[in-house]
Order: C-alpha cells, then structure tokens, then sequence
C-alpha cells in the first residue's frame, strides 16, 4: 500500500489512512459489515447454522462469477444467488435434523453454475481471486452506501423479528406450539444472513466468510450469556478485527484479509483458552455440590 | 346427549378443560388410537401413561392444535384446539438446547411469557417479572443467570417448567419430564409439579413411563395402549381387568408392599414400573 511512518499515536496513523479514499471506504464498508454480520453471526451460533453460512458463502461465488461473465456488478450477482440459495435451502430443510444434507445439495447444485461461468468467461483470474479472498480495498463510495442501505434493512427487520426469532431458535417446538411460523422465520432468517453473507464477501471473501459470519459470535457467546450482549461484543469483536486487519495491512505489504481472520482467530482462541482456565480455576475453587451430569443434546 | 351435557356442567362447574368424544387420530391411513372418549376437569392433575409410540406425545399435539383428530370431536376449554393458545403452557420431550447453549436461562423464561410477540421489547419491565416470578414459583430463581447449557437435567427441566408458566396458562402438558432424572429429582420435580396444580388450579397432564412416583397424587389417568384410550381414577384404570381390556391381552397389575404398582404382560418391558 501506502507505506508511512508508523507512529505510536495511533489516532494519527488512522488520519493518515483516512486521507487516502480507498482507505477510507475499506474503513466504512468493513464497519457496516462487521455491525450486520455481528448481529447475524448471533443468530448463526444460536441455529447452529454455520454449515448454511458456509454454503451460501459459496453459492455466492457462483452469483458473482455470473455477474461478472454478464457485466454485471457482482454484488447484485451475489445477492441474487445467496438469497435465492438461501430460500431453496429454508423451503427444503425443515427440520434441523436433516438440514444440512438439504444445504449441501443446494450447495453442489449452485456450485457446478459456477463452474460453467468460470468455464464461459476467459481473463478470469483477477476477479475470482478477489470474490474467494475479498477485496475490502476495491470497495467504492457507491458500494459503501449500498453496504449501508443493505445493513439497516438487515438491522430493523432483525429487531421486528427478534423475540420470535430467539425463540425459535432456543426452543422450536414450544415456538411452534405458541403459533409461530417456524418456516416464515426460517425463511426469513436465510434472507438475511443471505445479505449480510454477500456484503460481507467483499471484504474477506467467500473462503474467509466464517471470519466475519461465525468466529465473532462464537467468540461472543463464551463472554457473555445474555444475547444482547453477546451481539454487542460479537459487533465489536467484528469491528476490532477489521479496524486492526487494515491497519496492520497499511504498513504491511500482505492482503488485509489475512489479518483479518488471524486476529478474528487469534481472539477466539483466547476466549476459548482463557474459559478453559477459569472453568478449571472454579472447579477447584468450588467443589461441585452434585455428581449429577449436565444434559446433553436431545438427552430425553 | 341434554343429559350428558347437564351431567357434565353438575361434574365440572364452567365445563371441563378437555372433552374427547369418540376421537380417532392417525397419520395418513395409521390409525395410532382411537374411540377415546373422556372428560378432564379443571385443576386435575392427570398421567398419560402407555408404552413407546403408543401415541402419548400424539395426545399433546391435538391439544396444542397441531394435529387434527381424524374423527370424532376434541375441546379444550369449550372450544376447538387451535395452535397458539395462550392458556395451554407445554414442556416438550426434545429441546434444541444443548451443552453449547450459552444462554441464561432467565432470557428462555422471558421468552415462555413474550417470545410470540413481534418487536425487539428488550426493556419491558412486566416480562421480566413475569420471567422472575416464574423462576420463583419453581423454586429456581437461583439458576436464572445460569447458562443453560452447563445445566443438569434436573435444573433444566425446572427452567422449563418456569418457561411453561411464565404466561399464566390454564393448562400444562408436560412430555416426559421425569425421563433422565434420579429417584430424589424426579420426586422433587412431581412435588413441584403437584405444588403447580394445587396451588394455581392449572389442569396439568404429565405424560411418563412410570406411574409409581406420580400415584399419590393424581386425579387420574389416561393409559393409552394398543391403540385403545382407557380414562379414569388411578385405582379404576390400573386394574388387571382393565389393563387386560385395553391391551387385547392378558395383563396382571401387581401391588407391593410400599404400594407400588408392577405391571406384567404388557407389550413393553419398560412398562413393568421401577426394577
């Protein structure tokens, strides 16, 4: 990039950043990211809907890949293909027992359009580097506003949705017992991971999504056990990542994503290393009252 | 049918909470049971009892609406099931929670009083009381910061009780909430649950495998088996006559000396009560 001096004011090293536009964008767009992404990433952990993530990072390469062969900018490319994979994979993957075998073949069906766009269009190399690993750099001042329209959107339909969503989340059948509609959520519930996945893609890319979508949350829900909380920190586990991944990036010749999903990464196995400790430092503290084993999953 | 109309208003003052009438219920062409005609009263505290896919779990899923009786007529508190009815409170067998849920569990009782309503509604200060009660009520205010997922069975199942009455219901369905637990916990938990009952007059069926730690204090039971519904008082049910009636084979109903029942010749071994 634009090698400064590095300065240990580090309100003046970020000045500096910010007088140059496309810093400045990257800035922008990976904070709107980081929010959305943040608070979806909640609802992610709490489905146990990482594979889905996964998928639909993916599905949307082939959306890109697409646009690109048509000329088309590849977010609309990307949200075409996320929001549509994300419905096939809520209408066929009911139940949570089985939905990940209905994600998958989505999955593998998506995919192999990607292979064909890849096929049809030559000179490729440069975009599909930049749709599997991101491009946080290459963010317009258009595609920020778009970033920002699509993160309110994402935002306010959330906070409408978010008791019925927890719930369902939390305990399916005494939800759909209560009357809610368990696939209207679901459903909606894919769109919006679908957006905030294709947003999130321009900054750390299709391979690295799980940086941004799952690793902050995860990370988010061993601190704290109340779930505002936990979308608060999980947001600012997402901003710190970014914040640091770019400056770091600043002054070292290497891709910012990188230092994106390593600080991300090296966060969550902080949090991991240091509950392990504190849970064995309590166990000693306070003998267990009673031998009674904590229930496991579906333990009826 | 005046006459059993009038019966019943005499038997049940403001109608009973559950009226069967010759229901039948069955997935496409199985029929699971059917004929099940019987009546239960406001603030009765009821076991369903019966082997494995006998439709126990069936029996909850009509009264929550989200089955039809494929014939013959069901009404819960005078009118029709309908999904999302406020006054039914339900604990079910299986929970999407694991060891991995990092949640409080005080956020799952909030839900059980607001979860269907639409909107954020962080701050209302009414369901967190009525979230604070409810843990109260089951004696489990202690465990309302606890994660959910570093919880035993048996404080699990006390949340979920508090999940269940946090909206005030009428009525309570609890599916298997005794499985999993040990002898002391599952009497804790029955103690608790009769505690509900009397106290809130809350119609409550519980659907087990054994009837030994329930019997005490029951009203009656729906024993469901061999397709067939028998409906009584524990004393009247669980008889080797009607036992034998309702399996369409011979079955002896055995008392020992603490008053514990044994059941042999059922279809199911796990039904033969406490080893």
């Amino acid at each position: 990039m634009n090698p400064t001096q590095f300065n240990w004011n580090l309100i003046t090293d970020l000045r500096v950043m910010w007088q140059v536009p496309i810093m400045r964008q990257a800035f922008e767009a990976g904070t709107i990211v980081a929010i959305m992404a943040g608070v979806v990433g909640y609802f992610v952990i709490l489905r146990r809907s990482a594979f889905a993530s996964h998928a639909l990072g993916h599905v949307g390469f082939s959306g890109a890949a697409g646009a690109v062969l048509f000329g088309i900018n590849p977010v609309y490319g990307l949200l075409a293909f996320t929001m549509g994979g994300g419905t096939g994979m809520a209408l066929l993957g009911r139940r949570a027992a089985t939905r990940d075998i209905e994600i998958g073949t989505v999955l593998a069906f998506m995919l192999g359009l990607g292979l064909i766009f890849l096929s049809l269009y030559h000179g490729y190399a440069t975009e599909a580097y930049s749709i599997l690993f991101g491009d946080i750099e290459g963010v317009s001042v258009a595609g920020v506003v778009l970033t920002l329209e699509a993160a309110i959107v994402v935002l306010v339909v959330l906070a409408l949705l978010y008791r019925p969503l927890l719930f369902s989340s939390l305990d399916e059948d005494v939800a759909e017992a209560k009357g809610l509609p368990l696939l209207a959520l679901n459903l909606a519930f894919m769109l919006l991971l679908a957006v905030a996945i294709s947003f999130a893609v321009q900054v750390v890319g299709v391979l690295l999504i799980f940086a941004l979508t799952v690793t902050p949350a995860a990370t988010a829900v061993r601190l704290t056990k109340r779930p505002l909380y936990a979308m608060v920190a999980s947001v600012a586990i997402g901003v710190f990542s970014i914040w640091a991944g770019l400056f770091i990036a600043w002054y070292q010749n290497y891709p910012p994503s990188f230092f994106i999903v390593t600080i991300s990464f090296a966060l969550y196995v902080a949090v991991r290393g240091g509950g392990a400790l504190t849970a064995r430092f309590t166990r000693r503290a306070v003998p267990s009252p009673s031998a009674e084993p904590t229930a496991g999953p579906e333990s009826a | 049918m005046i006459d059993s109309a009038t019966r019943t208003d005499v038997e049940f003052p403001g109608g009973p909470a559950i009226r069967a009438d010759h229901v039948e219920v069955g997935y496409r062409r199985k029929v699971v049971w059917h004929d099940a005609t019987f009546e239960i009263g406001r603030g009765e505290f009821v076991a369903v009892i019966g082997p494995n896919g006998a439709g126990k779990t069936t029996l909850f899923r009509l009264l929550l609406g989200l089955q039809r009786p494929s014939a013959g007529s069901l009404e819960v508190f005078g009118s029709a099931p309908r999904r999302g009815n406020p006054r039914i409170g339900y604990v079910p067998q299986r929970h999407t929670i694991d060891n991995e849920t990092h949640v409080a569990a005080d956020a799952l009782v909030r839900l059980g009083a607001s979860g269907a309503r639409w909107g954020p509604g962080i701050h209302v200060r009414a369901h967190r009381e009525a979230s604070e009660r409810a843990l109260e009520a089951v004696g489990a205010s202690e465990l309302g910061s606890k994660s959910l997922g570093s919880m035993s069975g048996g404080e699990l199942q006390r949340v979920f009780l508090a999940e269940a009455i946090a909206s005030q219901p009428e009525m309570l369905l609890l599916d298997e909430p005794l499985s999993n637990l040990d002898l002391r916990r599952t009497r804790e938990l029955v103690e608790l649950v009769h505690g509900l009952v009397v106290s809130r007059h809350v119609t409550t069926l519980l659907v087990a495998h054994d009837i030994n730690p329930l019997i005490e204090c029951l009203d009656k039971v729906v024993y469901i088996a061999n397709g067939n519904v028998a409906t009584g008082p524990p004393e009247k049910v669980l008889t080797s006559a009607s036992l034998s009636e309702l399996y369409g084979v011979p079955v002896e109903v055995l008392h020992d000396s603490r008053g514990n029942i044994v059941i042999v010749g059922g279809e199911n071994p796990h039904e033969r009560g406490p080893p």
